[in-house]
């Protein structure tokens, strides 16, 4: 536990991550409590610059940008974390199967790996997206079920060590069963990596969201700052020079994004000690 | 080239293919419900519709609506478009070059510049430079793509009129020469070929860096050194072609990052590629021709990495001899 600690605060880099990270968890949770306005609520004040009563201006409908970005949060929050635990749960699945029996099973699901891992990914969800109809609900499935590939390849690659190793030998020469051995053996030592690689997921699943919405595939019931940037393009913000419109909502996806990865990358040194020699993130 | 090696690779590339034509079906008629499509028309009489579903084979088995699908897929019959009423693929045969001209300027830049990043940052590891290039490619990595298209717009076509906003060519005008709409072209290019250059440029910088730190570590490097070869022409002219080899051909297989980032970055700019395509079909809901893009794409990255394979084949020696 200490180490962890170590891994999180030892850096400044960590630091800021991680503060980033808990001030975007708390605004999901509070968001909408700390807004000073309504974030759907219309006003006559179209398209003004930031002034005291709207430190970040107004939006096209008169609506207030910062409560805008701030029960935003929300939406990149939940989705991304829902749609990494989906990816999570998937990859590993298919990564233990296929690493542990082998054979046919192996092959199988190799295929299926490789295929969604050359299968364009944006444009799938698009698709999936655009048949489903889109809800919240729907773009975590979406961003789920596309995106558990590579931790499904790097799973299968940390499993087909474990196998052959001494302890799991012994395991099954004591008259083991397959589950027994992967719940006490396998699975404990590729957790850590799981966990690695699902907080990098969380940030492609941001990104993912953002886009989708941006593309008018997000729910059209709750703002998140993928429809904030759309609403702020197709009202013609950029040519209305409303920089203050644009800026808030591309920067939150930014530092969000940058603050996870940085988490994900440390995490990922940690617990591949072949990267510590060679990457300095 | 070897032809054995070829043969395979044109094989397993055909297969992926078969797949794709396999899925693409399966994802439009059995997860979608097909008559959803027949929905947009509310006042159609039952004759109407019937004649609709005859006209899209719906009135068949599934079977037959399979066979129909991929004889048609293989004759280019990709369906008619329900927005504009033209075939899905003329339409998209007339977008291609577009998405090409943007992607290849946009994957040929990042790869210089990404590439010469990377040179600086790994031969001064460590250093400000190298930091400071690192804090770079990361934000331009984390930030939406489409995001910082609109930013340049705000400042470079808004603030700063420099260049058009929008569009490929100016719209309704006589060009006088080809030297004059080539301009034109390139000038309308220009903000979103930078884009296209930001959304590659990180990745290709972190892949180029990580392979020289790793080359710069190799013992022909330390050799060459002992050699008495100044410094700078060990790595211009031994390291740095071994390092470039992981990011030419990662270039290639990152297309379908690229088919991504062609969607929305094509969707600001009004770039009439696949991009733009399938951003109007989206809002639409025309199935035929979201379809036809997605075949597209999908294709575009079996080629993709088809072609980086045989790159690879070309260019490293090592693959040959085994």
């Amino acid at each position: 536990m200490s180490e962890v600690r170590h891994l999180l605060l030892g850096s400044w880099r960590g630091r800021i991550s991680l503060g980033v990270v808990g001030l975007f968890v708390f605004l999901a949770f509070f968001g909408t409590l700390i807004a000073p306005y309504d974030p759907y609520a219309s006003s006559l004040d179209l398209l003004e610059s930031p002034t005291f009563s709207h430190p970040l201006g107004t939006t096209e409908n008169g609506a207030d940008v910062l409560s805008q970005v701030l029960a935003g949060a929300r939406v990149s929050v939940l989705v991304g974390f829902a749609a990494a635990i989906i990816s999570a749960v998937i990859g590993s699945a298919v990564g233990l199967a296929s690493g542990y029996f082998g054979g046919w099973t192996d092959r199988i699901l190799d295929s299926l790996e490789n295929w969604f891992l050359v299968i364009p990914t944006l444009p799938l969800m698009i698709v999936l997206a655009r048949i489903w109809n889109p809800s919240l609900f729907v773009l975590i499935v979406v961003i789920g079920l596309t995106s558990w590939a590579g931790t499904g390849r790097i799973v299968r690659a940390q499993v087909l060590t474990l196998r052959e190793r001494a302890f799991v030998e012994r395991a099954r020469a004591l008259g083991a069963k397959d589950r027994y051995i992967i719940r006490t053996h396998i699975l404990p030592n590729t957790l850590p990596l799981i966990f690695a690689n699902t907080v990098l997921i969380v940030a492609v699943a941001i990104l993912s969201e953002a886009a989708l919405s941006f593309l008018g595939l997000g729910d059209p019931t709750r703002i998140s700052w993928g429809t904030m940037i759309e609403n702020a393009f197709d009202s013609g913000a950029p040519s209305e020079g409303a920089w203050w419109y644009l800026l808030p909502p591309g920067l939150c996806i930014t530092g969000l994004v940058l603050a996870i990865a940085t988490l994900g990358y440390l995490f990922e040194e940690y617990v591949n000690p072949r990267l510590q020699e060679v990457t300095t993130i | 080239m070897n032809t054995r090696w070829l043969l395979g690779k044109l094989g397993a590339m055909t297969v992926t293919l078969a797949f794709v034509i396999v899925f693409n079906f399966f994802l439009f008629r059995v997860m979608g419900d097909p008559t959803s499509q027949l929905a947009r028309l509310p006042q159609a009489t039952p004759q109407e519709i019937e004649q609709l579903r005859a006209d899209y084979g719906l009135d068949k088995s599934p079977g037959g609506q399979f066979t129909d699908y991929v004889g048609d897929t293989l004759q280019f019959d990709l369906g008619v478009s329900q927005r504009s009423r033209e075939p899905v693929w003329e339409e998209i045969k007339d977008a291609i070059p577009w998405t090409l001209l943007l992607v290849g300027t946009g994957t040929l830049l990042a790869t210089i510049i990404g590439a010469w990043m990377g040179v600086a940052a790994a031969t001064k590891r460590g250093t400000r430079t190298d930091d400071s290039l690192l804090g770079f490619s990361l934000f331009t990595y984390s930030a939406p793509e489409y995001w910082i298209g609109i930013l340049l717009i705000l400042v470079f076509a808004v603030w700063i009129p420099a260049f058009p906003a929008g569009l490929q060519m100016s719209p309704g005008v006589e060009f006088s020469s080809w030297w004059a709409e080539f301009t034109d072209v390139l000038d309308h290019l220009i903000l979103p070929a930078v884009t296209m250059t930001l959304f590659l440029l990180g990745q290709y910088f972190l892949i180029m860096r990580s392979s020289m730190v790793d080359v710069l570590t190799e013992d022909f490097v330390v050799v060459k050194r002992a050699t008495g070869l100044p410094w700078d022409r060990v790595v211009r002219s031994h390291a740095v072609p071994n390092a470039l080899l992981p990011l030419v051909t990662i270039a290639a297989i990152q297309f379908g990052l690229i088919a991504g980032g062609a969607i929305t970055i094509e969707t600001i700019f009004s770039w009439p590629g696949l991009g733009e395509l399938s951003f109007a079909a989206i809002n639409d809901k025309d199935f035929p021709m979201l379809q036809g893009t997605f075949l597209v794409f999908s294709a575009g990255v079996i080629l993709a990495n088809f072609l980086a394979d045989c790159l690879y084949f070309y260019l490293d020696p090592r693959v040959q001899a085994r």
